[in-house]
C-alpha cells in the first residue's frame, strides 16, 4: 500500500474515530434521564448534532464505499452508539438512509443489467412481507433486549466479513426446479474480459428461506441487509458476484420500503435526523467512488470491521446495561 | 430450459429502472426543499427547533406522547407544520417502489409472464398494507 493512501485511509480513521469519541463525550451518560424531564440535554444549539450527523455520515458514505459495505450497516450501529438519540428513531432514520442509497444506485445497476429483476422479484416479495414483521417486532419489544440483538448481529456481521468467501462465477450445473419455474437466469456481459456470461441459480428454496430471516433482522434493526443478501444470492444461490452486489443493492430499495413505512406509521422518523444522514451519506458515497482509485480497499475494510466491532460491543453494553 | 439469449435489461426492468429514477429524484427535490423550508423558519415547524433535542432521546411512545403527536397518515392533517411538510417527501422515496412494480405489471402479463405478475401483484399489496397503517401505530 503506498504512502498516499496509507496516509488517506488513516485520517479518514482518525477523523471518524475522533467524532465517534467526541459525539460520545458529548452525549453524556445521563442523556435519556435528562430527555425524559424535558430538561435541556447538553445547552448545544439545535443545529449541532444535525451538523455533527451530516459530517458522521459524509464519513460513512466515504468509508463504506471504500470498505465495500451498505451505509445502512455502520450507520445504526454508530449512530446508536454515540449519538444522543434514541434506537427507535436510529432504526427508522437508518431504513431511510439505506432505501435512498439504493434508489439512487438502483436505476443504474437496473439498466446496466447488472441487477436482475428476475433474480429480486421473489426474493423481494419474502424480504419485504418479513420486514414488516421485523419491524412490528423490534418496535414492540425493550430497547435494551433489542439493543443487545443488535450487538450480536453487528458482531456476526463482523465474523462474516472476516470469514465469507466471494466466487466471482459461482459454478451452477444446472439450474434447480424452482429456479426454473421462476425463470432466474440471465445474461451479462463481463465488462473486464468481454466475456457473456449467461448465469443461472440453485437451492432456490433454501435461498429464498434465508430471506426470510434476513427481512425480519432488516426490519428489527434498522440495517440494510446487503451484508447477508450477497453471500446468499452469490454463494448460496450462485449467481455471479456482480449480478449479486447489484441486485442486493437493488433488492434494499424493496426490502426497507415495506420496513420504512412501519417505522413512520408508528412515528418512528424524525425529519432533523433522516434529511441530514441521508445527505451526508449520499455525498460521502459520491466522494468514496472517486477516491476508490487511490485507497486500497482492503485496510479500509479492516478498519470498517474493527468499528463495527467497536460499535457492535458499545451496543451490548448499553443493552446490559453497563 | 430456454434462457433469454439477448444481453441487456428486458422491457420490464427498463421500465422500472426509468420510473425508478424519476420517483427517487422527485422525492429528493421534494425533500430538500421542504428541509429548506424547515430549517430556515420559513414555516413554522410543530415541535420548536430549540426544543427538538429535549425529546430524540426517548423512545417512541414516549416522544408521540410528551409532543402529542398523531400517528399513521394523520400527518397530512399537520402539513401546516415544517416539520411534517418533510413526510411529503420521505413518503415519496418510500411509495416510488410501489409506483414502479404497479406500472410493470400489464407488460408482465402481455408477455404471457402470469408468475411474475402475480408475485408483482403481491408485492403491491404487501407494500400498500404496510404504507396504509393496518399494522398498528404507537411504539412500545
Amino acid at each position: 500500500m503506498n504512502r498516499k493512501s496509507k496516509l488517506m485511509a488513516g485520517l479518514l480513521g482518525l477523523a471518524f474515530l475522533t467524532l465517534c469519541a467526541g459525539t460520545a463525550w458529548a452525549s453524556g451518560g445521563g442523556t435519556e434521564a435528562a430527555a425524559a424531564t424535558g430538561m435541556p440535554q447538553d445547552g448545544s444549539p439545535w443545529w449541532y448534532w444535525p451538523i455533527i450527523l451530516l459530517v458522521a455520515t459524509f464519513i460513512m458514505g466515504i468509508v463504506a464505499v471504500l470498505g465495500g459495505v451498505g451505509g445502512g450497516v455502520l450507520f445504526v450501529p454508530i449512530i446508536s452508539g454515540f449519538f444522543p438519540f434514541h434506537l427507535d428513531f436510529v432504526r427508522g432514520a437508518g431504513l431511510l438512509v439505506a432505501l435512498a442509497g439504493a434508489l439512487a444506485a438502483g436505476p443504474g445497476l437496473l439498466r446496466s443489467g447488472l441487477a436482475s429483476l428476475r433474480l429480486a422479484i421473489p426474493v423481494a416479495l419474502i424480504a419485504s412481507s418479513c420486514a414488516i414483521v421485523g419491524a412490528m417486532v423490534g418496535l414492540a419489544l425493550p430497547t435494551n433486549i433489542v439493543q443487545i440483538a443488535l450487538g450480536a448481529t453487528i458482531l456476526g456481521i463482523c465474523v462474516l466479513m472476516l470469514t465469507a468467501k466471494k466466487s466471482t462465477f459461482p459454478d451452477v450445473p444446472e439450474s434447480d426446479k424452482l429456479g426454473s419455474i421462476l425463470k432466474i437466469y440471465g445474461v451479462y456481459r463481463e465488462e473486464s474480459t468481454g466475456e457473456t456470461i449467461n448465469w443461472k441459480v440453485h437451492r432456490t428454496p433454501l435461498g429464498l428461506l434465508l430471506f426470510v430471516v434476513i427481512g425480519v433482522m432488516a426490519g428489527m434493526f434498522g440495517l440494510g441487509a446487503g451484508w447477508a443478501n450477497v453471500p446468499v444470492l452469490n454463494l448460496l444461490m450462485g449467481a455471479p458476484l456482480k449480478i449479486s452486489v447489484a441486485t442486493s443493492k437493488f433488492l434494499l430499495s424493496i426490502t426497507d420500503t415495506s420496513a420504512a413505512w412501519i417505522y413512520m406509521n408508528q412515528g418512528a422518523v424524525i425529519p432533523m435526523m433522516v434529511v441530514p444522514s441521508l445527505v451526508g451519506i449520499m455525498l460521502g458515497s459520491f466522494v468514496g467512488v472517486r477516491i476508490l482509485k487511490v485507497v486500497k480497499p482492503t485496510f479500509i475494510r479492516w478498519m470498517v470491521i474493527g468499528i463495527l466491532a467497536f460499535a457492535g460491543l458499545k451496543a451490548l453494553s448499553k443493552g446490559l446495561g453497563f | 430450459m430456454s434462457q433469454d439469449q439477448k444481453i441487456g435489461p428486458s422491457p420490464e426492468q427498463l421500465l422500472y429502472a426509468n420510473i425508478l429514477n424519476k420517483g427517487m429524484l422527485a422525492g429528493l427535490i421534494i425533500l430538500l426543499i421542504t428541509f429548506a423550508l424547515y430549517v430556515f423558519g420559513i414555516v413554522s415547524p410543530y415541535v420548536p427547533l430549540d426544543k427538538l433535542s429535549n425529546y430524540w432521546g426517548l423512545g417512541v411512545n414516549d416522544y408521540l406522547h410528551e409532543l402529542n403527536i398523531p400517528t399513521g397518515w394523520a400527518w397530512l392533517g399537520m402539513l401546516g407544520y415544517s416539520d411534517f411538510l418533510n413526510f411529503i417527501g420521505i413518503a415519496f422515496l418510500a411509495g416510488v417502489s410501489i409506483i414502479c412494480y404497479i406500472a410493470i405489471i400489464p407488460t408482465l402479463l402481455k408477455n404471457d409472464d402470469k408468475i411474475f405478475a402475480v408475485i408483482a401483484i403481491l408485492e403491491v399489496i404487501v407494500l400498500t398494507a404496510a404504507a396504509s397503517g393496518i399494522f398498528g401505530s404507537g411504539g412500545h
